[in-house]
């Protein structure tokens, strides 16, 4: 488990050492190994239930535990699965000595080793330490961009993280004040036991908050667009992808364990993050409608498809809700990753970033076209792919529990996300003369982006497996 | 697994994958893509006869996938799901064939096939659908499938009728889902069977049937294209003759009118939907739609469109068929499913051959058509006079048992939408023939591109599949009692739905 966090701090320092060149392929060798150990992690927890494993020995409170079940398992397994193909995606991607690349590699170590240690934490405070460690290497990812644009979104990010953190980091700090503990495990029964003081309220309210700021959900999610449209296109995947699902996974965490007695208690609180997640699914969609690039299109449809990850607190009575959420993170990481790849390889080839410069592609890039089509599909929410199952399930357990709002919320996002996929389509299927000829593009771009889009629609097929593990080692 | 298993699945496979190929084929290799293509018609027609001569003797095929817990995507092949498979295959094996000839020359074939070949394994997904899940998500590919093709010409109209067309069937397809997730909430599964399965539920779930009914029918009515939601469908006539033909005549409206059936005898049971008075409310607007199809079929000069809005109005005779409470109209609902199939296809594949031998697309452009393209233009006229319900053609078997089943089920008025709606298809389909036959031929074609040579007026394979579809029309109107011939066939599904259990 440890190798987990190791790994790619490993090869985050040994791409530092060796340069862009060799350090991608380090990082590639690195990461195809940290699939084949979440794999092994995934069949011992499903065979054996949830594991921990005491930090060199020192077992809690004197040392750190780590801790997987089945929650913690499909999140690593999502986070390694996407960013080994981005990791080829990448390396074809920057050119060869190019500036942007050289922190890219030791930044993207680092960042997921981060996000590594935040699914296998079991402590609130490693949990900060690996959140803050996450924030900080995105926020550095986005920076290594270049230009000024990068720089500022950059800023906007960093402020919102440190914002974000610190309300979680204030929240640790008061419950550790009550409690006496820090530790997920130990905690779940005593704040369950008896009336919570208006500390601990304040505390709970503090982390929430600062997580939300952390996922973008709306009102919060200002820094979004800029940083993950402005910066080049595989960091945007990772960021969209899988970044911004770590916080996501942090809520859920505490909702379903140490706060799920206030959580009962107050039912308003998950009823405001339901209706925060619409707004941001009809905010998100419209800006995305009427976005003129391509890349903030897209990102604004990250803003729309996190909305509804937080349409199910709410619901979280019928245990096909919290299935939903974390099939929906699954799907959309995939798709959302593949459509950040497809639309590097489009700006490669046109060389910029209009939605309307993309007339007539469809038929000089189809492969690419067809990847942005697939994760168009998993991410209207269309058959056979798993963001298909994600819906109905989440559906199913609005009309279970007589939420009919819900429901409608959900559909209608679905025709929105259709609305700003086909924009995309519709340019490209014109048969316009192109402007100017085409720039070459690697055919590693193009198959990476098609192979996560493929995989996002394929999932369907796996949904049973997907929840079977997560089911597995008692999650929460 | 076993054979019976499997032997869905490779129906299913027949077109898929040939489709998967082709796309990666390169644009210039015509002959491995056609090899191809028709070694995957022919293959699926194979099986879907292993499937039929199987189901004959008896044999069950089923085969089911765990998508997520209590939810499977489900196969199997049953009277009715054949009738319309074996429509479909028989189809797509003459509108390949058709279309290799259509798109002779012209770019972007590889996609054209691909897709073309997604189109019908989504519309066998459909028909061999055990349950209403499986039906969706083959629905929802065939819309996606279908927009590539609509768009493939690559113009600011083709792309103006495409955004429509998704937008309808997109719209139509959420209505569609909000009823079925609501069905599945209730009863726990969706599987098709005999008589339907939501009297379980007992009257009083009344009320919530009621309202999922009308969601159910509303996201397939646009699809059928029923009155109101009929608007995607003529301005669809951009794409290509052969997709106007398979798709926009067959398998998309098809697969609309064919869940209705669904929906009314195996979700919701005759009686059931009856005593729940909502057969007479689709009956009328079935009976609206066909009217008005025919009302304005009547005034467009662009013969596709024509054809478009006759197509709106054919369709709305299967879910007249299927509201007619008693055997006889859904005989000739269901008989008409398979029949209006094969008589539209023919008119479009010669309105195709029109518009590329000569460049004519308009009915004020085929004065003495005829005597230039004799053998299309018969075949024309046949697939014309049958869809007029002339004797001898398919259509009038059709008619006859509408017309039967309106009166047997004691509504007569539906009678009287049948007459009055065959007398504006003589209204709209007559001038045409007549400009074929009776009027001179003009000086020079608009835009002659495939000469004729003897009596081969255009190239064979724009020939052979029109004629072969007109015959069948005759063969199914002249012979209708042989054995497999649709009316036999409808014959047997009906008797089984209304046999008493």
């Amino acid at each position: 488990m440890a190798w987990l966090i190791v790994l790619p701090l490993g090869w985050a320092s040994l791409a530092f050492l060796l340069g862009p060149g060799r350090g991608a392929v380090a990082a590639i060798i690195g990461l195809a190994a940290q699939l084949w150990l979440v794999a092994d992690l995934a069949a011992a927890v499903s065979a054996a239930g949830a594991r921990t494993h005491a930090v060199g020995g020192w077992g809690a409170p004197l040392g750190i535990d780590l801790a997987a079940d089945g929650l913690s398992v499909v999140m690593l397994l999502l986070m390694q699965a996407v960013a080994l193909p981005l990791a080829v995606y990448a390396r074809a991607y920057f050119a060869p000595g190019a500036d942007e690349s050289r922190y890219f590699w030791p930044m993207t170590g680092f960042l997921v080793a981060a996000a590594n240690a935040l699914f296998l934490s079991a402590d609130l405070f490693n949990l900060y330490v690996a959140l803050e460690l996450l924030g900080l290497a995105a926020v550095g990812l986005v920076a290594a961009g270049g230009g000024a644009p990068q720089l500022a979104a950059a800023l906007r990010y960093l402020l919102a993280t440190l914002v974000g953190s610190g309300a979680y980091l204030l929240g640790v700090a008061a419950l550790y004040g009550t409690y006496g503990t820090v530790s997920i495990a130990t905690l779940t029964p005593l704040l369950a036991a008896g009336q919570a003081p208006a500390l601990v309220w304040i505390a709970g309210g503090a982390m929430l908050a600062g997580l939300a700021v952390k996922t973008a959900l709306f009102p919060f999610h200002f820094w979004l667009p800029p940083a993950h449209g402005g910066a080049p296109a595989p960091v945007s995947a990772l960021l969209s992808g899988l970044v911004v699902k770590a916080s996501f996974y942090l809520i859920l965490r505490l909702w379903l364990g140490p706060l799920g007695e206030l959580a009962a208690a107050a039912p308003g609180a998950g009823w405001l993050l339901a209706l925060l997640g619409s707004a941001a699914i009809l905010w998100g969609s419209f800006q995305a409608i009427r976005a003129a690039h391509l890349k903030m299109l897209i990102a604004y449809s990250t803003v729309a498809q996190l909305g509804y990850l937080f349409l199910i607190f709410p619901l979280l009575a019928a245990p096909s809700a919290a299935q939903a959420g974390v099939m929906h993170v699954f799907a959309h990481g995939f798709a959302k990753a593949a459509m950040f790849a497809a639309a590097g390889a489009l700006i490669r080839a046109t060389g910029q970033d209009t939605v309307a410069g993309l007339a007539g592609l469809a038929e000089r890039l189809p492969l690419t076209l067809f990847a942005f089509g697939l994760a168009g599909l998993t991410l209207m929410g269309l058959p056979p792919s798993a963001g298909f199952l994600a819906k109905w399930q989440l559906i199913e357990a609005a009309l279970a529990q007589g939420y009919w709002f819900v429901a409608v919320v959900v559909l209608a996002g679905g025709l929105l996300a259709a609305f700003y996929v086909l924009r995309v389509l519709r340019q490209a299927f014109l048969s316009a003369p192109a402007a100017g000829a085409l720039r070459p593009v690697p055919r590693t771009l193009e198959w990476t982006a098609f192979a996560l889009a493929a995989a996002s629609v394929l999932l369907g097929f796996r949904g049973v497996d997907l929840l079977a593990l997560l089911a597995a080692g008692g999650a929460p | 697994m076993t054979a019976n298993e499997l032997l869905p699945l490779a129906v299913l496979a027949s077109s898929l994958v040939p489709g998967l190929v082709i796309f990666t084929l390169p644009e210039a290799w015509v002959g491995t893509r056609s090899a191809l293509n028709l070694f995957g018609a022919l293959a699926k027609l194979a099986l879907v006869g292993v499937l039929l001569a199987g189901v004959n003797e008896g044999q069950d095929y089923a085969v089911r996938y765990e998508a997520l817990p209590g939810l499977d995507i489900a196969f199997k092949a049953d009277g009715l799901g054949l009738l319309f498979v074996t429509l479909s295959a028989l189809l797509w094996l003459l509108t390949t064939l058709y279309a290799i000839g259509y798109l002779e020359g012209s770019p972007r074939r590889s996609r054209f096939f691909g897709f073309f070949s997604i189109c019908v394994t989504a519309t066998m997904g459909i028909a061999m659908a055990a349950n209403l899940f499986t039906f969706f998500v083959f629905y929802e590919l065939l819309t996606l499938s279908t927009f590539p093709l609509v768009v493939h010409r690559g113009t600011e109209q083709a792309m103006k009728a495409g955004t429509l067309y998704l937008a309808y069937t997109l719209a139509g397809g959420t209505v569609l889902l909000t009823g079925i997730v609501w069905l599945h909430h209730l009863l726990g599964h969706t599987e098709f069977a005999h008589g339907g399965i939501v009297a379980a539920l007992g009257p009083q779930a009344a009320g919530q049937l009621k309202v999922i009914f009308v969601l159910l029918i509303a996201g397939l009515a646009v699809k059928a294209a029923l009155v109101p939601l009929h608007g995607w469908l003529p301005r669809a006539m951009v794409a290509p003759a052969p997709v106007s033909a398979l798709l926009h005549a067959v398998a998309v409206v098809k697969a609309g009118a064919f869940g209705i059936i669904r929906i009314v005898y195996e979700i919701y049971g005759i009686e059931l939907a009856q005593s729940l008075e909502l057969l007479t409310p689709l009956a009328v607007v079935a009976a609206a739609t066909i009217l008005w199809g025919s009302l304005r079929a009547l005034f467009q000069d662009d013969l596709k469109r024509r054809l478009a809005f006759s197509t709106v109005s054919q369709v709305a005779y299967i879910v007249l068929g299927v509201t007619l409470f008693g055997p006889v109209g859904t005989v000739g609902g269901l008989v008409h499913l398979v029949h209006q199939g094969i008589m539209k296809v023919t008119l479009f594949f010669c309105a195709g051959n029109f518009a590329e031998t000569l460049g004519i697309h308009k009915v004020s452009e085929m004065d003495g058509a005829g005597r230039r393209m004799p053998v299309s233009a018969l075949a024309f006229s046949v697939a014309a006079l049958g869809m007029m319900g002339a004797p001898l053609t398919a259509g009038a078997i059709s008619k006859a048992w509408l017309v039967e089943g309106a009166y047997a089920a004691g509504m007569d008025w539906a009678a009287w939408v049948l007459w009055t709606s065959s007398l504006l298809n003589a209204a709209y389909f007559l001038p045409i023939l007549w400009r074929f036959w009776f009027r001179r031929t003009p000086a020079a074609w608009p835009h002659e591109r495939i000469a004729a040579r003897g009596w081969r007026e255009t190239s064979w394979l724009l020939l052979l599949p029109p004629l072969a579809t007109a015959l069948a029309t005759l063969v199914a109107g002249a012979f209708p009692h042989i054995e497999l011939s649709p009316l036999d066939w409808a014959r047997l599904i009906a008797e089984r739905e209304y046999a008493p259990r």
